[in-house]
Parts: structure tokens; C-alpha cells; sequence
């Protein structure tokens, strides 16, 4: 197989729009989970991004309309989330199959009327000279603004988790719940913050997948990319940039399937689209194998906080 | 303001029995809300969901048909859940009993395999490769989460995916009917191989006898045998688990074969009972479902079964709600997940008492 530049371009263009949004989800969920949230339901606070973002889009004719209404989506999801297992103590796997389960059928709900609908996806960047160079113009210069938000958030929330003194006290919740309570943090109210953050997350990558990536509603249109994205926290150790290097990993596994099928290889059509699963199972493996007892983790993941006094 | 829970100083019975009937109540109040406001009665569709269903014969039978598999998948996930171990990839394992269950059906297609030994066996020996296959499916998560620490959360989930893209490469490829104009089916099984229907013109086949037989088993097996009680103690208090000498991994491997055993039952009796051939989906969501009815069932064998059958009213009642009033049917699948929620959230009512405070930090 001989490539040119221009069709290796192609290529590495796709990898980073099938990356991006496993990586707007994925951050998010780090920043709830090392605050020792488990949040299972990314799936479906991501598909409610997805049709509010598009629903709204198409109403108001405006991307970032759509953009804020994917936002405040997941937003709302994950509320309902955080009243449950953290105003509520209930379990926190119980409730985030809950929110998936209610999820998908809250945004088909919702997309009902768009589906088959189209409308232009969101602008490309353009810097005249700089865009048009070979091999690296489109791919530095010519992304959207969600591939480059999700870059910049990627460093904000690195920089916010390891270097600044909130950053350590949510680590510090997430590790110890009790300790964080008993020297006078608000655990309660942090893992609220992380909880909404991680919603607002995954509702902009729904937002992302019926605005730009598609773009258009059709139900059921994640395809479990949001379990794909808490594979990748695992993957990531909890730790942002890993997760931007996971979600390309991830990203290409995607478009390898994609590209195959586009050369024509005689491999059936359904073991390339099983190979996203597939290889999420094989690095959970690898990776255990390296860290076998779970030590990067969390301490508190998962455990709900009832706080006695 | 914050929220405070405090525990209730006693378990009562009566309150436990409560909370799954005041959830369904509110989940139904919420649902009533969301017709009003797609301009459609809530009363109307209060009837056609929940009373309708239960006046007729045929829609009654399609309910026991739909029941059971969730209710088969219920118990099963009941065994995992109450050890702590998380399978929500029962709809793989439904898949892949269904799948390797109705190969039989097909081998055994126009009399094939049925000449000395006639064709009592046929049945029987679906059933089996159903929860074999079924049971293996499951092992892939339960082994790697003994051995390894893999999430089973994951990898179970991960799977589901695997055995839907499988079958549709199965019924698309080598088991598609040769004579079928080029259409995504099998062909239908032998009679043999079909479970029998219990009363003639009836939808009722012989497979809904099992959902109760194997509620009362497990309700067994939870309240008089060491291995229910190794797997509730393995859940509430693993430490105890292992001081006490209990092999926590040998149990955790039981209740994933236990549940993965029943789903992949499931999937075959729905392939032999009501499909009767192999298509490239063969369930609307009954493994994800089952997780709802485990939930409201309060993880009880016998709750599990009246679970199932309240779900399957909300399928069928969704799919009449279709029909007759054309609402749409992901509006089943919302009100299921709004549902389970009010049941996570009644189950903590049951348990704490609240209190409101306003002003003061947490």
C-alpha cells in the first residue's frame, strides 16, 4: 500500500475527530473519579448532550446554541446523579446504569422529531498559508474549535488536579473521604462540583458527535463510546494527558476499521467494528497485569460518603 | 442548606415492601407529567399502558412471554449482585446462549441429526448449549476480574457489543437461509426444536414455566443453603468472607456462571419459544432491562418475579401506547430508567430518615 501525503492526512484528521470526543468525556470522568465518584453513566449523560445539542442547533440555527444546550444536558444528568449517590448515598454502579438506561430514552425522546435531519457541521479553522500546508496544515491548523478546546482543557484541568491547592484538596477527598471531612473540607460539596463538571464534560462531547462529527441525530448514535471513555480513565491512570494519548490509541483503532473497509480488505465488516471493544479489553488486561493490585486508582473510589458527626 | 441522612434504628418489613410500590407510584406520576406535557392525556395513557394489557388473554400471555427472560436474567444478576460483582453484560450472554442454542436449530433443520436417535432430544439439548453458552460468555468477565482485577463493570459491558456484532455476522453469513430472497434471517427450526405452546392459538410456550421455577429455586438457595449464604456474606462483608475460610474468587466464578448461565437460558428459550429461527437482534433490551427488574425486585428472588412481570406490562402497555395512542417507544425505555432511579432512591428512604437544613455547611 503506497500513501500519499495528502491521504495520510486524511488519516491522522479522522484519528483526532474520532479522539476527541472520548477525550472531552474522558477528562471530565477523571475529575469526578479522583474525587471518588464513579460516574457509569457517561453513555447517557453523553447521548443527552447529543440531542439537546442538535435539537437545540437546529431550532436556533446557531452551533454554539447547541453547543451550550449539549452542555447544560449532561449537566442536568449528572444533577439527577449527584442527588442519588451523593445526597442519597444510594450505590454508585446502581445509579449510573440508572442514568444510561434513562439516558438513552430521555434523548430519543428528545431527537424524535430530528432525526434525518442535516445541518452544516461546526466551522474549521482556517489561517490562509498556514492550513494549507502539506502533511501537517489541516491536521495543526484546520481542526474545530472542540479539538482544540478539548487540548486546552486537557492542560487546564493537568495543571488544576497537580499543581494548584484545590486541585489537591479534590485528590485528597478522593483518597480519603474521612480524613477530608474530619480536618473541615466540604467532601459533599466537592464531589458535587466534580460530579456537574464530569456531566458538563459529557455533554459536550455528545455535542460534539450531532454537531461536528456527524453531523447529524440518529438514536443510539454513541455506540458505547462513553464506556469506551471510562476504559480510557483506567487506561489513563487518572492522569489528563495519558488520557489525550489513550483517546488517539482509541481513535485510531476506530479509523483503522473504517480505513480497511475502505480498501476493500476481506475482513468481515462486523470484526472491524468489534475491534474498539475488543481492544478496550485487551489494555484493560495489559494494564492490570502491570498494576496488579489497583494501586493508582483512587483510594476512595466508588464508596458512598455519609458524613457522622 | 444541606442534606442529611440519618439511620433508621430498626429495619421494618413493612416500609422494605413499600419503597418499590411508592417508587413505581412516583415513576408513574413523573410519566403522567411527561405525556401532559407532549400535549397527550396522562389518563388515557395510564390505561393503555397499565390497565389495558391486563383485560385481554393475548396481551396477557404476551406479557408472561415478555417476562420471562427478564425475569430468568433478573435472578441470575440477583446471585452477582448481592456477591458485589457487577454484570451488565447479561445481554451478551442472552446473545451468545441464544446464538449457540439455536445452532442446534439450525443443524437439526429438515430432519437433519434426527434419524435412530429420533427427535425427543432436541429440545432439551437447546436448552442446554443455551446456558453453556450463556455461562461461557460470562467467564470471560469473571475470569479476568478473579485473576486480574479487571473491571467486570467493563469488560462484561465490552462484550455486549462483541456478541450483537457476532450474530449479525452469523445470521448475514454462513446461517442465512440460502432460499430466503437474500433477507438477514436463519431458517425456521423443525417443530422439534420449537418449544411447545401451552393452549392451541395461544402465544404462551412451555419456556414461561421456568421463569418461576427458577425464582423459587434461587429463593432457595438464598435462604437455606451455605452457598446463598457465602454469596450475600461475600457482598455485605467481604473480610468477614475471608476470615471465615470462604473462598471469595470460587464464589464470585459461581454467581457470574449462575448469571450467565440463566441469561444464556433466556436468549434460547426466546430463539426456540417465540422467534423460532435466528435474526441478526434477537433481544429489544431484556439484559438491560433485568437490571431494572433485579433493582425493583430488591435483589430478592420472589421480588425479581413480580419486577418481571410489572416491566413486561410497561412493554407491552408500550408497545398498545404505540399503537393506539402513537406515543413514541422510547418513552418506555425513559420511564424504565426513571423508574430504576426512584427505586435507588426509595431504597435510601427505606433505610434513613432525611433531614433538611438550611443555612449551614456540609
Amino acid at each position: 500500500m503506497n500513501f500519499n501525503p495528502q491521504q495520510i492526512q486524511d488519516i491522522l484528521v479522522i484519528i483526532v475527530a474520532a479522539a476527541t470526543p472520548l477525550l472531552l468525556a474522558a477528562i471530565g470522568e477523571v475529575v469526578a473519579e479522583r474525587a471518588g465518584v464513579l460516574n457509569l453513566g457517561l453513555e447517557g449523560m453523553m447521548i443527552v448532550g447529543a440531542s439537546t445539542g442538535f435539537a437545540f442547533a437546529y431550532l436556533t440555527d446557531s452551533t454554539i446554541v447547541g453547543v451550550v444546550a449539549g452542555i447544560l444536558g449532561g449537566v442536568l444528568m449528572s444533577a439527577v446523579f449527584a442527588f442519588l449517590t451523593i445526597g442519597l448515598a444510594t450505590n454508585q454502579v446502581a445509579a449510573g446504569l440508572a442514568l444510561t438506561i434513562f439516558g438513552r430514552g430521555l434523548a430519543n425522546l428528545i431527537g424524535e422529531g430530528f432525526v434525518g435531519l442535516k445541518r452544516t457541521g461546526a466551522p474549521h479553522l482556517y489561517i490562509p498559508g498556514l492550513t494549507d500546508l502539506p502533511l501537517v496544515g489541516r491536521l495543526i491548523f484546520g481542526e474545530d474549535f472542540f479539538v482544540y478546546f478539548a487540548i486546552l482543557l486537557t492542560g487546564a484541568v493537568s495543571y488544576w488536579l497537580m499543581r494548584t491547592r484545590a486541585g489537591l484538596t479534590l485528590r485528597a477527598v478522593g483518597d480519603n473521604h474521612t480524613s477530608g471531612h474530619s480536618l473541615g473540607v466540604p467532601v459533599r460539596g466537592i464531589r458535587l462540583l466534580a460530579v456537574l463538571f464530569g456531566g458538563a464534560c459529557a455533554g459536550l462531547a455528545g455535542a460534539y458527535l450531532s454537531l461536528s462529527y456527524t453531523p447529524f441525530w440518529s438514536p443510539d448514535m454513541t455506540a458505547g463510546r462513553g464506556w469506551i471513555a471510562l476504559a480510557l480513565v483506567v487506561f489513563a491512570s487518572w492522569k489528563p494527558w495519558r488520557a489525550l494519548a489513550g483517546a488517539l490509541l482509541f481513535g485510531g483503532v476506530a479509523v483503522l476499521a473504517l480505513a480497511f473497509q475502505g480498501l476493500g480488505v476481506p475482513i468481515p465488516a462486523q470484526l472491524l467494528n468489534s475491534l474498539p471493544y475488543l481492544t478496550t479489553i485487551v489494555v484493560l488486561v495489559v494494564l492490570s497485569i502491570r498494576d496488579s493490585r489497583g494501586a493508582l486508582a483512587p483510594a476512595s473510589l466508588g464508596q458512598a460518603f455519609i458524613p457522622d458527626r | 442548606m444541606r442534606l442529611d441522612l440519618y439511620a433508621r434504628p430498626q429495619r421494618s418489613t413493612l416500609r422494605e415492601i413499600l419503597a418499590p410500590i411508592g417508587a413505581m407510584i412516583v415513576a408513574i406520576l413523573i410519566g403522567g407529567i411527561v405525556v401532559a406535557l407532549m400535549g397527550r392525556s396522562p389518563l388515557e395513557a395510564f390505561d393503555v399502558y397499565f390497565i389495558e394489557p391486563l383485560s385481554q388473554s393475548y396481551s396477557l400471555q404476551a406479557i408472561a412471554v415478555k417476562a420471562t427472560p427478564l425475569i430468568l436474567i433478573g435472578v441470575g444478576l440477583a446471585f452477582c449482585y448481592r456477591a458485589n460483582y457487577w454484570n451488565i453484560g447479561a445481554e451478551g450472554q442472552f446473545i451468545a446462549g441464544g446464538a449457540l442454542g439455536g445452532w442446534l436449530g439450525l443443524l437439526t433443520h429438515d430432519g437433519a441429526l434426527q434419524g435412530a436417535l429420533g427427535s425427543w432430544w432436541i429440545l432439551p439439548a437447546m436448552m442446554i448449549l443455551g446456558a453453556l453458552g450463556g455461562l461461557l460468555y460470562a467467564m470471560i468477565p469473571a475470569l479476568l476480574r478473579v485473576w486480574l482485577n479487571v473491571s467486570e463493570i467493563l469488560t462484561s459491558l465490552m462484550l455486549v457489543y462483541v456478541a450483537q456484532l457476532g450474530l449479525d455476522w452469523l445470521v448475514r453469513g454462513p446461517w442465512k437461509d440460502p432460499s430466503g430472497h437474500n433477507l438477514p434471517v436463519s431458517v425456521v427450526f423443525d417443530p422439534v426444536a420449537q418449544l411447545p405452546v401451552l393452549f392451541e392459538d395461544g402465544s404462551l410456550h412451555l419456556g414461561v414455566l421456568l421463569a418461576p421455577i427458577a425464582a423459587v429455586i434461587a429463593a432457595v438457595v438464598f435462604a437455606k443453603t451455605l452457598f446463598g449464604y457465602q454469596v450475600r456474606l461475600v457482598g455485605s462483608a467481604p473480610k468477614a468472607a475471608r476470615f471465615g475460610g470462604f473462598n471469595d474468587r470460587a464464589i464470585a466464578v459461581a454467581a457470574f456462571a449462575i448469571s450467565g448461565g440463566l441469561a444464556g437460558l433466556a436468549g434460547v428459550v426466546e430463539v426456540s419459544g417465540k422467534i423460532q429461527q435466528l435474526l441478526p437482534s434477537i433481544s429489544p433490551g431484556y439484559g438491560f432491562s433485568a437490571i431494572i427488574v433485579a433493582f425493583l425486585g430488591r435483589l430478592s428472588p420472589i421480588g425479581i418475579f413480580i419486577a418481571g412481570l410489572v416491566l413486561a406490562l410497561t412493554f407491552v402497555g408500550g408497545e398498545d401506547a404505540q399503537i393506539a395512542m402513537h406515543l413514541p417507544g422510547d418513552l418506555t425505555l425513559a420511564f424504565q430508567g426513571v423508574l430504576l432511579i426512584c427505586v435507588l432512591a426509595a431504597d435510601v428512604l427505606a433505610r434513613y430518615s432525611l433531614r433538611l437544613t438550611m443555612g449551614a455547611k456540609s
